[in-house]
């Protein structure tokens, strides 16, 4: 008889979990269902939309294509893991002071591209932007309002690294 | 909310563990790469395999670089099949040499699928259909079709041959440059050029048999002599497969008159289609507008889109010419 269900090892937002799940769930769904991390959204549930978008190993990746048992041995970060011990991402602060979520459900994954984008290239052109997103579907706010929240957060970041020299 | 079907998740580390475990399970067995189009196919039910035999822990599956040969006297640039699509758009000798297909690597779906997929699934890429990549409750209210539990064609109502589209950007741009696809199962190793890996059937539109791995891409280095370029007609600049492709390579001499050229459209038909009569028509004469203009026209003569694609086929054939020329001219300006 084949197992139907198994023992997975992953490590998300630095903790290390070790968790029974069916044999065939997603890392999306191992995210919500089992470790209620429910900030990383289900969307289209098929590679289209970007909201279950999640950063493995530095690059945004959809956790709605992954079968669960690819993520292991590799550091996952949720929408919930971008906050650091002194706050909210400046990212975050940004989206809400740059009017950048409307309904919000986009937002988890834009967010999580974004954070993976400044990473990268901490001080992105316009354009570079677009790009770095252009795998997340938002059907609210035309994406101005994303990309200036985007900009104003490398900003923040850069300023926030000058100060610390 | 759509789930996977049970299944049993394999990661061997090797391509012979690959190839047993393939042995072991037969036809209840699929190998999946980066999974982009597998496991979307899963949850439509297109396809239900009891085991998934995944090909990214395998070393001997990456690594881009330049290698002899011993059918190709310059050498080879080999990618190994399980290099992702982010990794071949920007891995600087591809970039270098073959800007072609670093552009067509970085015009498939969007950014997290490209950090998923990989070259090798974006050239075994299955066909695509509207009346195909729908939900089983989708397929079933319609009666099925005849590439997937069903026994009739929906794109032309009477015909009796799937014409489900060939959607995958980069294989156009690598038969443009002489590639070839190195496949190994359970006889071995053989390798074919890639404009020989597809068939003009929509049902299983290459020559891989499902127990084998494609394995590695090889191109010729003498093709990075060629100028190059690729061109994507979409509804959205991003995510959106294919409505047309054009990748064109053009042997051209110091004083500018064209030695060969090569165009390959896709997105249209099961297999992409090589333009044919190009070298009749160009070879000796200067890659000028006129030049272009009788290509274009030729493009649009020998491409007959279906409604495989909600878009209308009309407009689709309209379109040819158009990106024919828009390639044409991207090559003239290098």
């Amino acid at each position: 008889m084949p197992k139907t269900t198994d023992i997975v090892r992953l490590h998300v937002n630095g903790d290390a979990h070790e968790v029974g799940v069916p044999t065939h769930y997603t890392l999306l769904e191992t995210l919500r269902y089992v470790l209620a991390l429910t900030g990383t959204k289900q969307g289209c549930d098929k590679g289209d939309c970007g909201a279950c978008t999640v950063i493995l190993d530095g690059n945004p990746t959809l956790a709605c294509l992954m079968p669960v048992w690819e993520a292991e041995g590799r550091q996952v970060v949720t929408v919930e893991g971008l906050a650091g011990p002194e706050g909210s991402h400046p990212l975050q602060d940004e989206f809400d002071l740059n009017g950048a979520a409307q309904c919000g459900f986009c937002t988890p994954g834009i967010l999580c591209s974004a954070a993976a984008l400044l990473e990268r290239t901490p001080d992105p052109s316009r354009r570079q932007i677009q790009e770095a997103l252009s795998g997340n579907l938002c059907r609210c706010t035309g994406y101005a309002k994303i990309y200036d929240a985007v900009e104003a957060a490398a900003d923040r970041l850069q300023s926030e690294e000058e100060e610390a020299k | 909310m759509l789930r996977l079907p049970p299944y049993q998740y394999h990661r061997p580390t090797s391509l012979d563990a690959a190839v047993a475990l393939m042995a072991e399970h037969g036809d209840d067995a699929m190998y999946v790469a980066g999974g982009t189009d597998v496991v979307p196919n899963m949850k439509h039910r297109l396809f239900e395999p009891g085991h998934l035999i995944a090909l990214k822990s395998i070393d001997e599956l990456k690594g881009i670089e330049e290698v002899p040969s011993s059918n190709v006297k310059e050498g080879v640039l080999r990618i190994s099949a399980a290099e992702t699509l982010t990794a071949v758009a920007s891995h600087p000798r591809v970039r270098d040499l073959f800007p072609a297909l670093a552009d067509a690597a970085a015009h498939v779906a969007g950014p997290q699928l490209r950090n998923s997929g990989t070259i090798g699934g974006n050239v075994c890429l299955d066909t695509r259909c509207t009346y195909y990549n729908q939900t089983h409750f989708w397929r079933e209210a319609l009666g099925f079709c005849l590439k997937k539990d069903g026994d009739v064609c929906h794109v032309t109502r009477t015909g009796k041959k799937c014409v489900a589209a060939h959607s995958a950007d980069t294989p156009p741009v690598l038969i443009t440059l002489g590639a070839e696809a190195v496949l190994v199962g359970p006889n071995g190793r053989r390798a074919m050029p890639v404009a020989d890996f597809f068939v003009a059937d929509g049902i299983v539109n290459t020559r891989r048999s499902r127990d084998e791995i494609l394995t590695e891409i090889r191109i010729p280095l003498a093709s990075a002599a060629c100028r190059q370029a690729y061109v994507k007609l979409r509804q959205r600049k991003s995510i959106d497969f294919p409505l047309l492709t054009v990748a064109v390579a053009a042997d051209v001499d110091g004083s500018g008159l064209v030695r060969s050229i090569q165009g390959v459209v896709t997105g249209l038909g099961s297999r992409p289609r090589t333009l044919t009569k190009w070298n009749d028509v160009a070879e000796g004469r200067a890659l000028d507008g006129e030049l272009i203009d009788e290509l274009a026209k030729g493009a649009h003569k020998q491409c007959h889109p279906l409604e495989n694609i909600i878009v209308d086929p009309e407009w689709r054939r309209a379109m040819v010419p158009v990106f024919v020329k828009r390639a044409l001219e991207q090559v003239t300006q290098e």
